[in-house]
């Protein structure tokens, strides 16, 4: 058993994500870890193959800034807004390169998760059949079908997800490095326990963790690195901390439809900013 | 906007109250983003109070105050009965069968309710890359019933889809039996000109026009020859009471932004 090390931000990026690794970065809708992704963003890392659920405005920027050579996902939208053009310029025009897509639905993508924390080779679920989805996955190899063994029923299995790191964004650790989280923890413990290693933003460290309702505990010893960043799921939002910035969400959506607006937004509030707190606000 | 609140409704409008009409108290609805949100928030405020609201981030009854931007919005969080995973929400809940009505949009949709929320044009070289699948196929696979709410235009209503994300009703020769979906699949598909309700095959007939709309319009905006019920209805043209909640749930979200 070994305890996570609490790091800084930046040391946390430095030792646990290399170019070229599998890194899921999750939250669904919620927790997001922005200020992770920013930092990932600012040490250059290249040729990621990054996991999301649902990509989001942090998977556009890491897509927009060259990280990414292959993306793993189950929905590419701004949610209540529209596109995610960055993706869309990257998929439709190559730019600034082009990406290998694996998708799936949610289903799909979070039983590919479940599967990876069981430590088991495929997840299995119903509602692939007779879709295109289907079709792309079995050429690209993440869904096949797989007959029951007691009942002879045709499911559809996809293949288990194990990232090389896992990283997320939660309330709070303690002094030891146990980490809660609490509201909408979407498929971060899966994340977490299918992954090799795992870095966990938090917004506070506290001598002790209440017991909380809807929460969910990662004991120190499945947590690879715990960094103090304050605010680290801006413009998401985590709860009982912070709101959801809706109107950054809105703004998004102007910055990133131009190539020169979004590069220039994203050196002066990433790329120039420091590298162990949390990037808040920058609206245009 | 004073002309927007003040006016005769919009087809959006008139879209979105449609839908709302369809939703019955107590069902249980999976709500997503965009026009089904504002339906399902909608009904809950005029004759669906004890509609039970899901959002796929993983709030069960969730009794928001203001209308979400997002599924992802902390009020949904803050005034739900239980909150879960999201494996668990898809395969407990979703998968299992417990949404008794599943809202679906779509870029695209075909004659037999199938749909397109992946890409416009070929899929490895897209001329728009669209969101992707999300819930959708499992919504519409496992739930009781969907309704889907599309703005209809030959763009929107194809012949074929440029890919297929979500089944409806198949190729129309019993492909849900085949493919063991538990749900029934779209019952009703709502857009901004009429309602169109599947026939006993699955192909979608027009059922209803909205007000200021004729047939010949309807069959302009669809890419297939359309099938037209023996007795088309006229749509109860939006109420006072229905229009004014709408707008003002809307105005309350465009305060808070």
């Amino acid at each position: 058993m070994t305890r996570s090390t609490q790091l800084s931000l930046s040391e946390a990026i430095a030792t646990h994500v290399e170019d070229g690794d599998v890194v899921a970065l999750e939250g669904f809708t919620h927790l997001i870890p922005f200020a992770a992704g920013h930092e990932i963003i600012r040490q250059g890392r290249r040729d990621l193959t990054v996991v999301r659920m649902t990509p989001d405005v942090i998977y556009d920027q890491l897509i927009g800034m060259g990280c990414v050579a292959r993306m793993i996902f189950s929905y590419g939208g701004n949610p209540g807004v529209g596109s995610l053009h960055r993706m869309r310029d990257a998929v439709e025009n190559d730019w600034p390169a082009s990406i290998d897509l694996i998708e799936h639905s949610h289903a799909g993508l979070a039983n590919a998760y479940v599967a990876g924390a069981s430590r088991l080779p495929f997840g299995v679920l119903k509602g692939y059949a007779g879709t295109d989805l289907e079709e792309r996955g079995r050429q690209s190899g993440a869904i096949a079908f797989v007959e029951c063994p007691f009942t002879g029923q045709r499911l559809s299995a996809v293949r288990a997800i194990n990232p090389d790191v896992t990283v997320i964004h939660a309330q709070q650790a303690d002094r030891d490095g146990n980490v809660m989280l609490w509201g909408l923890t979407g498929v971060q413990k899966e994340a977490v326990l299918a992954a090799d290693r795992a870095i966990v933003t938090v917004e506070e460290i506290v001598d002790e963790l209440a017991p909380r309702p809807h929460a969910i505990v990662l004991p120190s010893w499945v947590v690879t690195a715990v960094a103090h960043v304050p605010n680290g799921a801006w413009p998401s939002y985590a709860h009982d901390y912070s709101k959801r910035d809706n109107r950054f969400y809105a703004a998004w959506d102007e910055i990133a439809r131009d190539r020169e607006r979004f590069r220039a937004w994203m050196e002066e509030h990433v790329l120039s900013a420091s590298g162990d707190t949390a990037t808040v606000g920058g609206e245009p | 906007m004073s002309e927007q609140r003040d006016g005769a409704p919009t087809p959006e409008e008139t879209m979105t109250i449609v839908a709302a009409r369809e939703v019955r108290d107590r069902q249980v609805l999976l709500v997503g983003v965009g026009p089904p949100n504002a339906a399902a928030n909608l009904a809950r405020r005029l004759h669906a109070p004890d509609c039970v609201l899901v959002y796929e981030s993983g709030a069960i009854e969730a009794k928001p105050v203001r209308l979400p931007l997002s599924i992802g919005d902390d009020d949904l969080a803050e005034t739900a009965a239980e909150l879960v995973s999201v494996p668990e929400m898809l395969n407990y809940w979703v998968g299992a069968g417990r949404i008794d009505v599943g809202f679906l949009g779509a870029a695209q949709i075909d004659r037999f309710c199938n749909i397109n929320t992946t890409v416009i044009g070929a899929y490895d070289d897209p001329k728009v890359r669209l969101p992707g699948a999300g819930g959708a196929p499992e919504i519409a696979a496992a739930s009781r019933e969907v309704i889907v709410v599309v703005r209809q235009s030959k763009r929107s209503f194809v012949e074929k889809l440029d890919f297929v994300t979500s089944i409806g009703h198949g190729d129309g020769s019993g492909t849900r039996e085949r493919l063991n979906f538990s749900g029934a699949g779209p019952t009703v598909v709502i857009t901004d000109l009429g309602v169109l309700r599947p026939g006993p095959d699955g192909e979608l007939e027009l059922a209803a026009i909205h007000p200021g709309v004729d047939v010949e319009q309807v069959r302009e905006s669809t890419g297939w020859p359309l099938r037209v019920r023996d007795v088309v209805e006229a749509t109860e043209p939006p109420s006072e009471r229905e229009l004014h909640t709408l707008r003002e749930m809307r105005a309350a979200v465009r305060s808070a932004a």
